[in-house]
């Protein structure tokens, strides 16, 4: 655990104004094998994450593929429980919660997922996709549940008449609506969107991002926003957490992350994505080898595999996630 | 040399069933220049994949059919070529790599003898001379531990990985031209950047002219010489990237650059293209981007606007860009 997060926190935010913090927490699916299926050994997909996030507030979780930054959303969900940690929504701990007190609590966070065409149920009509979440948690009688349907579909811009049809009738982006317009029907205070706008073409990506940003602003809602894509991150998010192989590695404020990011692997990221613009000079970092399998990290950071700064200290000693400069956040022994 | 290397001219594939007709690629013009790369880019249903095929004559039959146009390859229209001759082709002069390699790589076979395999079919190479090429080429491509990947499978690899295994088998016969459809989509960041690059090198070192077709501005802007844009099955505007990147002159060009997220640029919001891409089955008439413009005017509902050249090497399909 950070302990100068913690910090930050307690100097700058009172606890009334934090929805979400998470503590240590892990999560280790186990490998089994042998003819007794014995745990052999575990997938540490997240390795001791712990950051919050304030109300109203967009938290970005940028990463590659086997980061964790997805199982961090499930856990967060409460779809996986955490190995170790606790999880707290609005000052109360969610980490144990299950059964109907889960239910009732879940009602306050809800998930949108990457493809709107396997999140859906394709045998239900959109009105009782959308409806599904009321008549679970028994919100009206059915006439106001419809009319709420309706009012929900409109919020997301699909017309009212929508909820007559079924999901296969509808464009990628328009079931991402769908799915929005879902997530919302109980008024949660916090979406975790899980690369949300991925599969969606460009010119539908944009109208996904915009809709997410006047709902934010409409609703107040709060966002953890997960994403492989670092300009779509840096768009909707104020704060945006780097993660690699099950840890954060930076975490700081958006202008503070893109301007001058402090960790190699944030670094080498923003690099190597390619920008729509011509004559650009950058200096690229291109990293060599490939992101090792988090069945069996390296050492000490996990990163000094890759690393262009890789020290002797690296690979023996993993770096705490500490506060550099002003708040900046990182997992380095290049600032220690 | 001043003929391109590749010519594709009005070329239209259709799909055609009793009921139908999908005009996935309606009249498309563009030329490969030798040991360049020609960007294309679009949305999904653009034809931008469809048109690669066309040009390996991969299409998808007996609906999908190549109804016009010509590809001329050096030349010689690859459509007036009998099947046998197009084999000879395929592989040894046009190489061609995929999205996603596990599906386009054959899982039960090792590497090594999927590279060896277009060695043998062009270049008659016996089994053992091909094994040893394949691991020149992988080594080629940045494999350090050729000798070891030539006897394993394609599940042992990482995604990057197989996509370098791919370019080594598309490069194996040095091909004058390589398609290359979304090869970095399915890939992180880091790896994509080690992909580009090592396309970028291979082309310098052999003078291999690519067609990139991405979705991604960002890629097409970092690696292409020339590009096209795709709408609707139709070329909408095509030049220098230099040019196109510099002034965009089709309102959908414009929409697509300003509807993206930028690194180093604060966009308050974003310019979204209302409306979605509209279906081959059912094109509107005139422009097909009317719907979504929002510089329509009514004469764009009724003609369909020509391709034509506004600067010079740079050409759009709108009556309306001067």
């Amino acid at each position: 655990m950070s302990v100068a997060e913690r910090q930050m926190d307690a100097n700058h935010t009172p606890q009334s104004d934090i929805l979400l913090e998470l503590t240590g927490v892990k999560k280790y699916f186990p490998i089994t094998g042998g003819v007794l299926r014995r745990t052999i050994g575990a997938v540490k997909a997240v390795d001791d994450i712990s950051f919050t996030l304030r109300k109203g507030e967009t938290l970005g979780l940028v990463g590659e593929s086997g980061c964790g930054k997805s199982t961090t959303g499930r856990v967060i969900m409460k779809i996986l429980d955490p190995t170790a940690g606790t999880i707290r929504f609005d000052g109360r701990d969610i980490t144990k919660l299950s059964g109907r007190a889960l239910r009732e609590m879940r009602q306050d966070f809800q998930m949108v997922f990457q493809d709107p065409y396997s999140s859906l149920n394709p045998r239900m009509s959109v009105g009782a996709l959308v409806a599904e979440p009321l008549i679970v948690n028994k919100k009206g009688t059915r006439e106001q549940i419809r009319d709420e349907v309706e009012r929900l579909l409109q919020v997301v811009g699909l017309s009212p008449e929508a909820r007559l049809r079924f999901p296969h009738e509808f464009s990628g982006g328009q079931r991402q609506r769908i799915a929005i317009a879902r997530a919302l029907a109980l008024k949660p205070k916090l979406i975790v969107a899980d690369e949300a706008v991925s599969a969606l073409d460009v010119s539908i990506q944009a109208q996904i991002l915009n809709l997410l940003a006047d709902l934010r602003k409409e609703f107040g809602l709060s966002y953890v926003f997960i994403s492989h894509n670092l300009a779509v991150v840096k768009h909707v998010s104020d704060r945006v957490g780097v993660m690699y192989l099950g840890r954060m590695v930076e975490l700081a404020d958006k202008a503070k992350l893109y301007s001058q990011p402090l960790h190699p692997y944030t670094q080498a990221l923003l690099s190597a994505a390619p920008e729509p613009k011509r004559n650009v000079t950058r200096d690229r970092i291109v990293l060599a080898g490939d992101v090792p399998s988090p069945a069996n990290p390296p050492s000490g950071c996990a990163f000094h595999t890759r690393c262009p700064k890789v020290m002797d200290v690296c690979k023996s000693q993993r770096p705490e996630l500490t506060a550099y400069g002003d708040g900046q956040l990182v997992a380095c022994h290049l600032y220690a | 040399m001043s003929t391109p290397l590749l010519e594709v001219r009005n070329l239209k594939t259709h799909f055609i069933s009793r009921t139908s007709r999908v005009r996935a690629v309606d009249g498309v013009d563009f030329s490969v220049e030798r040991g360049k790369v020609l960007g294309i880019v679009g949305e999904s249903g653009s034809g931008k994949s469809m048109t690669s095929l066309s040009i390996m004559r991969l299409v998808p039959g007996p609906q999908g059919q190549i109804v016009d146009g010509e590809i001329l390859l050096d030349g010689k229209n690859l459509l007036k070529l009998t099947e046998r001759e197009m084999t000879n082709i395929r592989g040894n002069q046009i190489g061609m790599i995929f999205q996603e390699p596990m599906t386009a790589l054959n899982p039960v076979l090792k590497i090594g003898e999927q590279i060896g395999e277009v060695l043998t079919r062009h270049r008659g190479m016996n089994k053992a001379e091909a094994k040893k090429h394949a691991v020149e080429l992988l080594k080629n491509v940045g494999f350090p531990r050729a000798e070891q990947i030539v006897n394993e499978y394609p599940h042992q690899l990482s995604g990057g990985m197989r996509q370098r295994a791919m370019i080594a088998m598309a490069m194996a016969c040095q091909p004058t031209l390589l398609i290359a459809d979304e090869p970095t989509t399915a890939l992180d960041v880091t790896i994509q950047a080690q992909v580009l690059d090592l396309m970028r090198e291979l082309k310098n070192r052999t003078g291999t002219a690519i067609i990139l077709i991405t979705h991604d501005l960002g890629v097409i802007a970092e690696m292409a010489d020339d590009m096209v844009v795709m709408y609707g099955g139709q070329v909408v505007e095509s030049g220098s990237a230099d040019s196109v990147f510099e002034e965009p002159l089709h309102p959908y060009t414009r929409a697509l650059l300003e509807s993206i997220p930028v690194i180093d640029e604060e966009r308050e919001r974003l310019t979204a293209i209302p409306g979605t891409v509209p279906s081959a089955a059912n094109f509107p008439e005139g422009c097909r981007f009317a719907d979504r413009c929002s510089l329509v005017e009514s004469s764009c509902r009724e003609k369909m606007p020509e391709l034509r050249e506004l600067r010079k090497g740079h050409s759009v399909r709108c009556t309306l860009a001067v």
